[in-house]
This record gives C-alpha cells, structure tokens and sequence, in this order.
C-alpha cells in the first residue's frame, strides 16, 4: 500500500490554497479529512500531482445556522461534529439521522461532510441527504464564489463540478418552510462497508400536517446519487396517509437504478429502497415513531 | 500434603486465570512484529501480480523497471528458473509456482518483483513492468473444471489429463449401500461452504539476511510453524539445514494462515543471496487476501439412512473441493481431504462413507486449515446441517433427536464409522447445560406464539466433538515429519527457569500458559518462568502452532520435561536431605521427608544444589527435553445454541442469545480459554452472516480488501454466554486437557444457520449457502427456494 509520489502543500489561507491549485498542474486534490482519497491513493486508485490540504486553514471548522434557518457547514467540519451536534438534533432530523451512520467513528472523527459531497462516491451517504434538503455547495476560486445545487455539483460517479482552480468551502441547507421531518435508512452488511442501498427522505410540514416540500435522495442504487424527484413531488400538498405513502415509495423504488452484485439483486435493492422510504415516511405520519434513524445492519 | 505446600492458584500454576504476560508489552507497543525489523543495509521487495485468471505469458519487459534510480534487482519467472526456483514443493506434495514461468493460474498469482532501496521505489518499478498475457478460458468452480472441453489447468504437469487432483475416499461403502436399503426415511441435503479466508491483520512477510562471509541464511518470517519451514528452506533452496536460521517473531494473528510456505519467502531469500543484502518483504492486505492460504470452498452431497424412531442407520458424504490453482493444502499428507471424516463422530452411528473429490481452478491455493484441525470446520458443518434436516424430516425435535445418537458416556473410547477413535465425554450432559441456559422449552413456546404474530423466530443446536491436537506419529505426519512436539527446560541455579518449545504462539498465550504447567508440575512459580519460542537455533524441534495442537502436543511436552526435572531434583532433595530418595514425598514447591514432614528442600533449594551440591557421580545442571507423541487426538465437546429473529420484510437477522457450553477438559488458563471461546464464536458468526471470497463470471476475486472481505466489529458481533460446568478430562493427556481453541469458530457456524433456517421453518426452504446475508434470506422468503452462494456472483 504505497502511494504514487505526488507533491503535499498546506497552505495557510483560502487564497493561498487557491493559487497553489491554480499554479498546480493538471491533477491536483484537496485533501480535507482524506478518509477516502487517501485510501484511493494507496490503493494507486487516484494519483494526484498535488495535495492540497486545507486542514491549516483557518475559518472552515463551523456549523451554524443563520437568522432565517439557512444552514451552513464548513468545510472542515467532521462528520463526528454533526453527529453530536444539538443544532442538527434540534432542527435537521434528515441529517442527524443520517450524520451517526457516516462510516465508522474513526472515520468520522477525521472524514468532512463537504469532502464527502466533492468524492461523489454513489454509496456516499451526504450527497443523498443534502439532494434530498435541497441544498447547495458554495464553491471559490479565483472568480469569487458560486452556490451551486448539490443535485448538480454531482456530476456523474467521482465527479464533481467543480473547476480545477476552485475550492467547496461550504455545504448550505436553505431554511425549511414548516415543520422538518423525515430521516436516513440504510442496509450495510457491516458498520463502514459501503452502502447496499440508503434512502434519505426530507420533508417540511405545515400545521395542518400537509407536505409542502418533501425530498427523497437515493444512495448506492445508481451510477450517482439519485434524486427521487417524481416520488417526492408525488408527496406535495398531501398529509401523510398510508395510501400516500405507498404511492410515494413505490415511486422511489422505481426511481432506483440498482445493479445486482455481491451486495444483493437488484431486484432485492429496489424492495430495500421501497421498504425504506415506506419505513421513514410512516414513522413520519401522525402517530409515527418520529425521525427513522436505525440502520439496518446485515444480522 | 503439609502446611507448607504452594497454594497454586497463588503461583500462577494450573487453572489460574492468569493474566497473558505478552500483553504487557502489546498493549504498550513494544512487541516486536517482523514489521519492526530493521536491519542494516536493508532493502525493500515488492510482488507484481497477475491482473487475470488464467492467461499464458507472452512476454516480460523488465527494462523500464530496470532503469527506475534506487532499484537494485527485477527477477522474474525465467530468472528463478535459472536458479531451479520457478517451482517450489507445496505441503500436498503437489508444485506451486513461485514466480510464473508459462502461465498465471489465479488473479494475483506472482509474476515478478522489484527489491529497491525503499518500498515506493519498488512499487514503482512493479509498475513499470510490461506483461503480455494471453487470456485463456477461466475455471471457478468444481463443475466448470469437470467439464468436458474444460482446459487444463496444471499442463506443467506430466500426466495431468484433467482438473482431478485426487479422488479418495474412507469408510465401509458396503455396509453403508445395506443400512441406506434398510431405512425407513432417508434425507439428503446439498450444500457449499464458501471460501473463506483467515485474515490476520497482520500479513505475511520476510526479512531474509544472508551472510556471505559465514555463509548462514537468517529469516525473520511470519511463521507458526518455523521448524517445517527450516526444512522447507534447505529443501527448496538447497541450502544446509545447520546453516538456516528461522525467527518467527511476535505474531498478529496466523489462524492457519501463516502454516504454508509462500513464493513471497522464497523470492527474499533468493534476492538476500543475490544481493548479500537483507531483503524485506511484507504483504499488503490486498496480496494476502487474492493470494496466501483460504479455506473451505467445499461442495456437500450429503445423505442420512435414518429409522422412523429417530436412530441413524448410516451416513454418506460426497464432497468437490476446490483448491485453486495449486494443491496446497496444509494438512496430514495421507488425508486428502483433510480429517473431512472426523464427521459424525459424536454420534453412534453403525456404517459410514465418504468420497471426497478434489479439483484444480484459476482461483488462488490454500485450503488451509483456518482455525481449526484441517477440514474439520467444513467436517462439523455438514454434519450439524444434515443432522438439523434429518430431525425435520423425521418430525423430530431438534434436542431429542441428537440425544438418541449420541455416543453414550459410558461407550468410550468410540470407533467412529470413520475408524477414529474418540476418547472421552459426556455429551446429553452439555446439551442440557444448554438447553437449560437457553431456555429451551419456554423459547419454543415463544416461537410458537411469535409465529401467529408474523414474527419469524428460531433457535439452531450445534453439537459437536472433533479431532484435535494431531497427532500420533502412525497416522500424522507433514511431509514425511512425524507431528510431535517437543518442550526443553532450562532451570537456573536460583530456581528460575527458561523454558522453549517446537510451538509458536500467535495470540494463544503460551508465555502465559506454558509457565503456568511449569509451576503445576515443579511449584516454581509462573512469574519466574520465562518462555521463548520461534528460533530455531534455540528451540527444540516441533511442528508449530495450528490446528489445536499446542496444549495437546506441546503443553503435553511441557509436562514432560518438568517431570523429568522433577525426577532429577528428587535425587537432588534426597542428597541435601540425607535420606533415600524412596523416603521422599513431594507437595508443590518441595520435598519433604515423609516420616518427618517439617524436613524439607524447595525446588529452588534443589536447583542450587544441581550447580553447588550435587551428589557425587551426578551430572550437573537442572535441564532437560522431552519430545512427546501423543497417543491419541484429544476429543472436546461443544454445544453452540443460538436464538434469532429474522425481519421478514427485508430478510435482515439479529442473534437474540448466544449459548457455548464447552467441555474441553481441564482448563490450565480459564480466561484464556473463555477469550479462544469468544474469539471462535465471532469468527463463526462472521462466517455465517457476512464473510466470504466469491468470484465473478471471469475469475475476479470479490473479497480481496477489507472492503468486500467482511470481518465483523463490536458493533454487529452478538454476546455470547459461556458455560463450563462439564468437565471430562482427556484420559490421555499428561494434564487432562484437551485442545479448545478452534471449538467455536468450527461448531459455531451450524448453530447461527440453524437457527435461520428453523426460523424459516414450513416456506420449504431447505437450504441457503453462508453467509447468510439479508438479500439470500429475503431471496428464499420470497421465492420459497433453496439460494445457492457457489460462484461465480450474479452480476449485471
């Protein structure tokens, strides 16, 4: 397990780390927790020129809420931040739901969600929690910064949409407009193997107990995270009734795009997405158990 | 005994749960791993290997890698077989390569490598090589190598028309064929137990030093068994024996593993001698999980000759194994299959036979012995799933059933229809510790009760006696080498002693436990005691640490040799005592005169005198060896039960209760015990539920990094609750012990698939391969089929 050589800068601010990119050459990575890169390299995976690692620079280690709600996490905040944190816990049940399940705790002691947004490994968890929030990565380079939609900062299996030169410092997670509910299931044969299959559903709910915007994000059934955009849409303006609910999922099961392979059929990923999905929607209606927050384990 | 006798708990002696001596220094990061070996002027290797299956080698192109700065050597194939090391002797009696000459065989086969100053260097250069492969067609699995058409695997060898490595069989195939025309039911089950692998964290590697100036091979090696490998070495580099040194040092984890010789050895030694330079090489988890020693990848047929009342007339067992490309096994070499007929030896059973298959695929070699006594893990698996079939298909409760076959405490020693012969036990007795600590019947109430409610609950037995500690020298030998073990004790003139044996701890404690038979048989406490093992320049020969074989064998040896200083300190204690020796009694620590009991002399009294006063015509010194031959196997007894529930809807099962009753006779480490007992279980339960190698279509090995090769953490792994109330001291042995460490991992993994299995009760599921994952569950639940794990992978 020996990587490539490649070239190791730390920089000490924002601009810096993006000038080292933009002088750097063709192949360069951030390296931020490394909890995957790093791997990837030593298995000579990836061999990258440049590493860039942030870790030295300040103002990226934080996870607050504005005035209106909106959402931001930094892009050194650890996984194990989220997990413990009494913000999430208190206002975003999808991603407290989801921030305990990330890995294990060694990984998630070092890994950072934004760096799991940036890998866009399909079986990563965050992407599907984020896609399902509607939220976006806020990304700098030399031409400023840009918001971009984390439904299209995806771009396609390990790839992102960010340009050579620009950084992700930070995931944004738009204020809800009712009451948030929802949470992250997920069938893993073992804790930190890669996901069979995972299911994030974020909804808003009015005091009326109707959906006004729900999202459904799709782990480890697809080349890339899925955004379950009909099934989620299906929910709109409707309360939560089993029928509701069995429409939605049967939808989010058809959205699935899974292949058979050592970690079941596709056939039996398309019912886990179904199974899921109806599981977090149910324990989300009137008289529900509340955030579904248990991972399936394999026995 | 007299008032002034040692309280042996107190001197750490027999049955003291003791704490593990060597742990001291693990826990502070002070072991000494062959990793932590550094030598002057030391350089780095690195293995290139095949990307594919089965391919012939068109061409090498080295010059690239050649001409990488810091490289110092690029060997390849061609190059060893110049040297006559292309091929090297397998434990089998079969021929692996060691670097590929005409053909890779297995994805990761060696091909070449590169020693360079440093192992980035010599990465790198792996890199650079340029292999020209010629893909052939790629065998998986038994059926495929039997094909017709199929292509041959091993064409290097003269006279190998086919796939067949060897067919071989054991038992009374006539009175089997008369008992099965006799029964009133007969049930059969079909079955695979997955390849699997053993997997310590630590990996294979070598630091090989040869010295030209005093022409002597030193080499560090993860081995657990140093001496074989000594032979090995002079046998395969034509080197003199006295002139090879093997360190085995500090070991994370062997579990059958570390047993066989690998080309990655040889490769350093040879470069050593190329280079005059120590070479290091050290296996990455990727080259250790694609190429070094798996286990099972066993195919069942199996078939049970019962009478209505429950009694089993006979059993039948055909097995296909499938031992990659090159028969490696590291077993007993008359036994083919290993002791595959160590099956149903806890059960009365009048005729038997068995026939047992073995094929060559493009798959890696091994079929080592992973934690347990060569074949017996598969042996006891088929055993207690045809026996849970056989009770279903009679209507029979699962308990009742196994306690009308029992072999009957007073029926020992038992013939097996197999012709072992099993010493000791009392087999109803643990069964009803379990039952008991189960809760047997008020869980089959709940099951029943459950089961109205859609819950699906159920509850697996695995009963279990098996072979361990081999052997005795007429029926067990490696290559010829008889399996003895040997233990030689060197007590100072202070009472202090060194003690070393032919064994080679890998995490079973012998620092702790061998001191602690040292202070049962001389009083001298275990404190002072200092145990070494793994050098063969200074330990006496033995054939190492597997299968069991420690306490049985070397343990035995242990006894021996004290027993033998014992004897010697005696005529010592009857010198300083000034009487005849017959006048001598001896309690723990000491001699005392027996018609005055308050005269006496310790044994550290004693030891002083065989260097200061010994008798006149007596040879000095306090030291000895003994070599020992066990008579028999030891025979312990298990009962594994398991409860579970499985989720009907996604197929996914939790393990409600874990029961081990454990009989393995007198406990010399009780704690040490309980942590093997834990250990097995978790590696049965891994079994079970998520560990496997599989291949694709085109020989790919899924499994070949701890992403995919599954290994349970705290998290999943269940409790277990442990039993020792039933205590059957092996008859044979000098302690009364018998070999434990294997028990779990080999009767553990019936119990958890039982119980799944009983859970699935009337869907006509009759079988689902291992590990039960929750997509096979949810498989059979849903099609009501049998789900076969035999590769290749279903793939999109």
């Amino acid at each position: 397990m020996y990587p490539s050589r490649f070239r190791y800068e730390a920089p000490r601010s924002l601009d810096e780390a993006i000038g080292t990119l933009r002088d750097g050459g063709d192949y360069a990575k951030i390296l931020a927790g490394g909890q995957s890169l790093v791997p990837m390299m030593k298995l000579r995976f990836a061999s990258p020129e440049l590493i860039v690692d942030i870790n030295n620079v300040p103002g990226l280690d934080y996870h607050r809420a504005d005035a209106d709600g909106t959402l931001r996490v930094g892009a050194l905040t650890r996984h194990a931040d989220l997990e413990w944190s009494p913000l999430l816990k208190a206002s975003q049940p999808t991603m407290a739901a989801a921030a305990p399940m990330i890995a294990d705790p060694l990984v998630r002691n070092r890994g950072t969600l934004v760096g799991s947004l940036c890998h866009a490994d399909p079986q990563g968890d965050w992407a599907a929690v984020m896609i399902s929030l509607g939220a976006s990565v806020v990304a700098q380079g030399p031409r400023g910064r840009r918001a971009i939609p984390v439904a299209d900062f995806v771009t396609g299996p390990f790839e992102n949409a960010l340009e050579h030169d620009e950084i992700a410092v930070e995931a944004v997670v738009p204020p809800a407009q009712g009451t948030r509910a929802g949470g992250y299931l997920k069938l893993e044969r073992r804790v930190g193997d890669f996901a069979t299959c995972g299911v994030a559903v974020a909804l808003e709910i009015s005091a009326a107990g109707e959906v006004i915007r729900a999202g459904i994000g799709l782990t480890g059934v697809g080349g890339a995270t899925i955004n379950a955009t009909q099934a989620a849409a299906a929910l709109s303006g409707k309360a939560l009734t089993p029928e509701a609910i069995e429409a939605a999922a049967e939808l989010t099961a058809q959205a699935a795009q899974p292949r058979t392979d050592h970690r079941g059929s596709a056939e039996y990923k398309r019912h886990m997405v179904r199974t899921f999905a109806a599981r977090i929607l149910g324990a989300a209606a009137p008289g529900g158990t509340g955030p579904a927050t248990t991972t399936e384990r394999a026995a | 005994m007299t008032s002034k006798a040692l309280d042996e708990i107190k001197i750490g002696g027999l049955g003291s749960s003791r704490k593990r001596v060597e742990d001291d220094r693990f826990i502070r990061g002070k072991g000494n791993y062959l990793d932590d070996v550094t030598l002057p002027g030391m350089l780095h290797m690195e293995i290139l290997r095949s990307p594919l299956p089965h391919a012939r080698i068109k061409s090498i192109d080295t010059s690239k890698a050649w001409e990488i700065p810091g490289v110092h050597l690029v060997m390849t194939g061609e190059m060893m077989a110049t040297r006559n090391l292309a091929w090297m002797p397998t434990l089998s009696y079969d021929t692996q390569a060691v670097l590929a000459t005409d053909k890779v065989r297995f994805q990761g086969q060696e091909v070449a490598c590169v020693i360079a100053d440093d192992p980035y260097i010599a990465k790198d250069a792996c890199e650079a090589i340029e292999v020209d492969y010629e893909p052939l067609p790629v065998i998986i699995n038994p059926e495929q190598a039997q094909a017709d058409g199929a292509p041959i695997i091993r064409d290097d060898k003269d006279g190998q028309a086919s796939n067949v490595i060897y067919d071989w069989e054991v038992g009374d195939q006539a009175a089997t064929g008369r008992a099965f025309a006799q029964a009133d039911v007969v049930s059969k089950l079909e079955l695979h137990y997955p390849r699997s692998h053993p997997s310590p964290i630590e990996c294979c590697g070598s630091v090989a030093d040869f010295n030209r100036a005093t022409s002597k091979l030193t080499v560090y090696m993860t081995t657990q068994a140093p001496h074989i490998i000594r032979a090995a070495v002079a046998m395969v580099a034509e080197l003199p024996e006295h002139l090879i040194r093997i360190v085995s040092p500090d070991i994370g984890g062997g579990f059958g593993n570390k047993v066989p010789v690998y080309p990655g050895y040889v490769m350093s030694i040879l470069a050593s001698i190329l280079l005059e330079r120590p070479v290091k090489w050290i296996e990455d988890k990727t080259g250790n999980l694609i190429s070094t020693g798996f286990a099972r990848d066993v195919y069942l047929k199996g078939e049970m000759a019962l009478r209505r009342d429950g009694k089993i007339l006979a059993v039948r067992m055909h097995t296909d194994a499938d031992h990659g490309a090159f028969f490696s096994d590291a077993q007993p070499s008359k036994f083919k299959i290993g002791l595959m007929h160590s099956a149903f030896a806890a059960y009365d059973i009048p005729a038997a036979h068995l026939t047992a298959r073995g094929v060559y695929t493009n798959k890696a070699p091994g079929g080592v012995a992973y934690r347990c006594s060569f074949r017996v893990t598969e042996a006891m698996f088929f055993q207690e799933r045809m026996i849970q079939e056989a009770a279903n298909d009679l209507g029979m409760d699962q308990a009742a059933f196994r306690r009308i076959n029992f072999v009957a405490d007073h029926d020992f020693p038992h013939r097996t229809p197999f012709g072992f012969l099993t010493d000791s036990g009392q087999y109803a007795k643990c069964l009803d510790v379990g039952l008991k600590a189960i809760d047997y019947d008020k869980f089959r109430e709940e099951q029943k009760e459950a089961r109205k409610r859609g819950r699906l609950l159920g509850l697996g037995i695995s009963t279990m006696t098996e072979p361990l500690g081999a052997g005795n020298s007429r029926e067990y030998d490696i290559l010829g080498i008889k399996m003895f073990d040997s233990a030689d004790l060197k007590v100072h003139m202070t009472g202090k002693a060194l003690l070393r044996t032919g064994a080679k701890s890998q995490g079973q404690g012998h620092e702790t436990t061998w001191a602690q038979i040292v202070a049962h048989e001389l009083g001298i406490p275990a404190a002072d005691v200092t145990v070494e093992e793994g050098d063969t320049d200074t330990a006496p020969f033995g054939m190492g640490t597997y299968a069991s074989r420690s306490t049985p064998v070397a343990g035995a040896a242990v006894a021996m040799v004290s027993r033998k200083i014992r004897a010697k300190a005696r005529k010592l204690a009857a010198h300083l005592l000034e009487v005849s020796e017959e006048d001598i009694e001896w309690e723990l620590g000491r001699f005392y005169v027996r018609s005055a009991p308050g005269r006496g002399v310790t044994i550290q009294e004693c030891a002083m005198a065989a260097y200061s006063n010994m008798p006149d015509g007596m040879e000095p010194g306090l030291e000895n060896t003994a070599y020992y031959d066990p008579p028999n196997l030891t025979w312990p007894f298990a009962v594994y039960i398991a409860t579970v529930e499985v989720d009907p809807v996604t197929g996914v099962w939790d393990v409600l209760k874990m029961v081990a009753v454990d009989d393995c006779g007198v406990r010399i480490n009780p704690m040490i015990v309980e942590g093997q007992i834990m250990g097995g279980l978790t590696e049965a339960y891994a079994m079970a539920s998520m560990q496997f190698i599989t291949f694709d279509a085109d020989g790919n090995c899924v499994g070949s990094n701890y992403m995919d090769y599954l290994l349970p953490s705290a998290w999943e792994t269940p409790g277990f609750e442990l039993h020792s109330e039933v205590v059957t001291p092996c008859p044979h042995h000098p302690l009364g012990a018998k070999g434990i460490g294997e028990c779990a991992a080999v009767g553990g993994p019936a119990a958890f698939v039982n119980a799944v299995m009983d859970a699935l009760g009337g869907t006509g599921v009759r079988n689902i391969d291992m590990p039960l994952l929750p997509d096979r569950v949810w498989e059979a639940l849903t099609n009501r089929h049998d789900v076969s794990g035999a590769p290749p992978i279903r793939q999109d």
